[in-house]
């Protein structure tokens, strides 16, 4: 049984850039996987609102009965939004990239794979020159590096 | 303080032996430098063979600078004169100077007697570049082929070279191979000097 559900990458305003099912139960709808995304970029956005402590980054853990939703922003790249009320400063949010996996329940290490997913990410996705900045991802060596890890991933698990 | 006692102290700047410097830089560096230099020349072509060129053209100027600056500092200020010669000083001097290592092979081409090939199964270069479907057959290597060119020029084989990716079986990766292909007068001047 796979530990991993889903992976999902999004842009600092939302856009859903890469996608990969690891589930048996087939791949979702591209329509779907784009709503999760944008649903995802603005449920975070309000939770950073919505936290009774100043500084939160947003949502990292999401627990439900079927699923766990990891989180991890990304620790550059920040789009700072500021929002203003008869020109006094109301309220400041953070957007970076995000990367986000939808695991079994109870699966651990996420944070380290998030981690190591984001560190693939800058080397094969921000190295190319080909890339786009908040476009697609469609790096083959990104893919082929990705799919080791969470192999990888597996393998530790099963071990553990 | 450690260590101060063992620098000798030079009173003029110009007896100091020349230090060898840092032998390395970073990789990440180098790709970023590298990821620009190649977004910006494709905002100056309209195809991808000139983007090559370009490429081709900027390495070049490294290949040259290179042979002297090894020439020197290696060689006694004394160059290869010999066709095999200076290949072997390419694939082993120039590739451990440039990329830390010797590359992986040089062979003579089968079907040609004036290509030679070097391989390299991930080429310092691309190694975090994907190329994307629409680009076809198109390698950054092409910047190495340059450097290549201008060390073989410099020393006077002048040579069209060029980089292609060739599919290795069971591996998912294609490696990188340079072709060199010497130009008429390389060969006379070689079979004339036995």
């Amino acid at each position: 049984m796979a530990a991993i559900y889903s992976l999902y990458i999004i842009n600092k305003s939302g856009g859903l850039i890469f996608y990969k099912d690891y589930g048996s139960s087939g791949r979702m709808d591209t329509n779907d996987s784009l709503r999760v995304a944008s649903l995802w970029h603005s449920m975070h956005a309000i939770s950073q609102q919505l936290s009774p402590i100043s500084g939160c980054f947003g949502i990292e853990l999401l627990q439900a009965d079927t699923f766990d939703l990891h989180c991890f922003q990304s620790l550059t790249g920040y789009i700072s939004l500021l929002f203003f009320f008869l020109s006094k400063k109301v309220t400041r949010m953070i957007q970076g990239t995000k990367f986000f996996v939808v695991c079994e329940p109870g699966t651990q290490h996420m944070e380290g794979l998030l981690k190591h997913i984001y560190e693939l990410y800058t080397d094969y996705v921000l190295k190319n020159p080909f890339y786009e900045m908040e476009m697609p991802i469609r790096c083959e060596l990104f893919d082929i590096n990705l799919t080791q890890a969470i192999q990888k991933d597996r393998v530790a698990l099963l071990a553990r | 303080m450690i260590g101060v006692g063992k620098i000798k102290q030079y009173s003029n700047v110009l007896d100091k032996p020349l230090s060898k410097g840092k032998q390395e830089v970073s990789l990440s560096a180098f790709a970023f430098l590298f990821s620009e230099l190649v977004q910006y020349n494709q905002t100056q072509v309209d195809n991808i063979a000139e983007l090559e060129r370009r490429l081709e053209d900027a390495g070049y100027a490294v290949g040259a600078r290179v042979l002297e600056l090894l020439c020197h500092r290696d060689k006694g200020n004394r160059r290869e004169t010999r066709l095999l010669g200076i290949l072997s000083f390419v694939h082993s001097t120039v590739w451990k100077v440039l990329f830390g290592k010797v590359a992986d092979s040089l062979e003579k081409g089968t079907e040609h007697e004036d290509e030679y090939m070097i391989s390299e199964k991930e080429l310092l270069v691309n190694r975090f570049i994907s190329i994307p479907k629409d680009m076809g057959t198109f390698n950054c290597g092409a910047f190495v082929a340059g450097i290549v060119r201008g060390v073989l020029d410099g020393a006077g084989f002048p040579a069209v070279v060029t980089a292609h990716f060739v599919p290795v079986e069971g591996q998912q990766r294609p490696r990188t191979t340079i072709l060199i292909k010497f130009a008429e007068e390389v060969l006379r001047r070689e079979a004339r000097l036995g």
